[in-house]
């Protein structure tokens, strides 16, 4: 059924969550630090290892409530984006241009000097 | 009565209201993709119109919230479908495709190019927002995640609580990643010797952001995209994991 697929996905960012929250409190900055990337970590961890051992993780129906919601995830961004407080943020456009731009530049020249790392 | 009609429908069913909208957000800007032949544009432009119209709720209200201000998509409306929980929710589900054997194909070079690529692209994103005059640990740290994905920027100001505009400003460093590396990639291919599945991964690895990994390889030699794609899908998820946590403390530790 789709419903466990989404309560799959609903179990390991609960785990997550709960987990960052303490991470969180022990950093000191309150609120859940990593917990997304905790659940996702874990989520991967226990998928790989279901498939392992039964060869296939779940039924179709139930696979199709996980991947309704991966196929949302770009939607909801677009939402996300629609309610950020752009007015203030045009000031920062010049921080945004160069944060994002030479990120962007100076990775892509780090490809031939990784690359040379395997013989 | 019909004005009664209207105004009573209107307060109504702000949730779905904002589906509709984000529908048909999503519809038009796929059209206008595939009419200018970038289909690989679709997702940015999408996200690039979300803003647009943020930047137009927000003129309109004078409020901090954007859309979420103006009244037919207040309430549940964008404001549930865009918050914070949806959002974490849609984005743990993607890690259900990701296959720990791809990350074992990539070996360790893939795996030093992920760290190396997380870290490089916040110290970037973080020193441009230093020398640009931001103090704050958590702004800082926050518009640095946005230079390593628009997915890792939200979610480690969420984390961080840091207002919607610093936000805003860490959305669009990543969307500047995104389109960059789409545009870019095919021009500097040569340059940086990205013609076999090695150097593929590596740049994955390095650059993370997915759309524009897939978008930049699919431009310059479309048989390389899985062996860019196999590394990237791991970036957003480390990010998340490092960047809000470890990263946030160097931050405060080199500002305080």
């Amino acid at each position: 059924m789709e419903i466990i697929g989404m309560g799959f996905v609903a179990f390991f960012m609960l785990l997550g969550s709960f987990l960052g929250r303490i991470l969180g409190q022990f950093i000191g900055t309150g609120g859940d630090v990593g917990g997304v990337g905790l659940a996702m970590l874990f989520m991967v961890l226990a998928v790989n290892y279901l498939e392992n051992k039964r060869g296939r993780v779940f039924k179709e129906r139930t696979e199709n409530g996980i991947k309704f919601l991966s196929a949302l995830y770009i939607p909801i961004i677009v939402a996300m984006a629609a309610r950020l407080n752009v007015v203030g943020a045009i000031n920062g456009g010049l921080v945004a241009i160069l944060a994002g731009g030479l990120a962007t530049v100076g990775a892509m020249f780090l490809v031939p000097l990784l690359s040379k790392l395997k013989k | 009565m019909l004005t009664d009609a209207i105004n009573s429908f209107a307060g109504a069913d702000h949730l779905i209201i904002s589906i509709a909208l984000v529908a048909l957000i999503m519809y038009v800007t796929k059209k206008i993709s595939v009419m200018l032949g970038e289909e690989r544009i679709a997702s940015a432009l999408a996200i690039i119109t979300g803003l647009v119209l943020a930047y137009i709720g927000g003129k309109a209200t004078g409020g901090s919230s954007g859309l979420a201000d103006v009244s037919i998509f207040g309430g549940a409306g964008i404001g549930l479908l865009g918050g914070s929980m949806l959002r974490d929710y849609t984005i743990i589900s993607t890690a259900y495709g990701v296959k720990i054997k791809n990350l074992k194909k990539a070996g360790p070079v893939g795996v030093i190019s992920l760290l190396v690529g997380v870290v490089f692209s916040f110290a970037v994103g973080s020193t441009i927002a230093i020398v640009l005059g931001y103090t704050d640990p958590a702004e800082v740290t926050t518009i640095g995640a946005g230079a390593v994905t628009f997915i890792v920027g939200p979610v480690t100001g969420t984390a961080l609580g840091v207002s919607s505009e610093i936000i805003a400003i860490s959305v669009a460093a990543g969307l500047v990643k995104s389109i960059m590396t789409m545009v870019i990639t095919p021009f500097i291919a040569n340059l940086v010797g990205l013609d076999n599945p090695t150097s593929a991964m590596v740049y994955g690895g390095l650059i993370g952001t997915t759309s524009g990994v897939a978008g930049g390889l699919a431009a310059t030699a479309p048989e390389l995209v899985p062996y860019g794609a196999m590394t990237a899908t791991f970036y957003t998820g480390l990010g998340t994991l490092i960047v809000p946590s470890i990263g946030f403390v160097i931050i405060r530790a080199i500002l305080l």
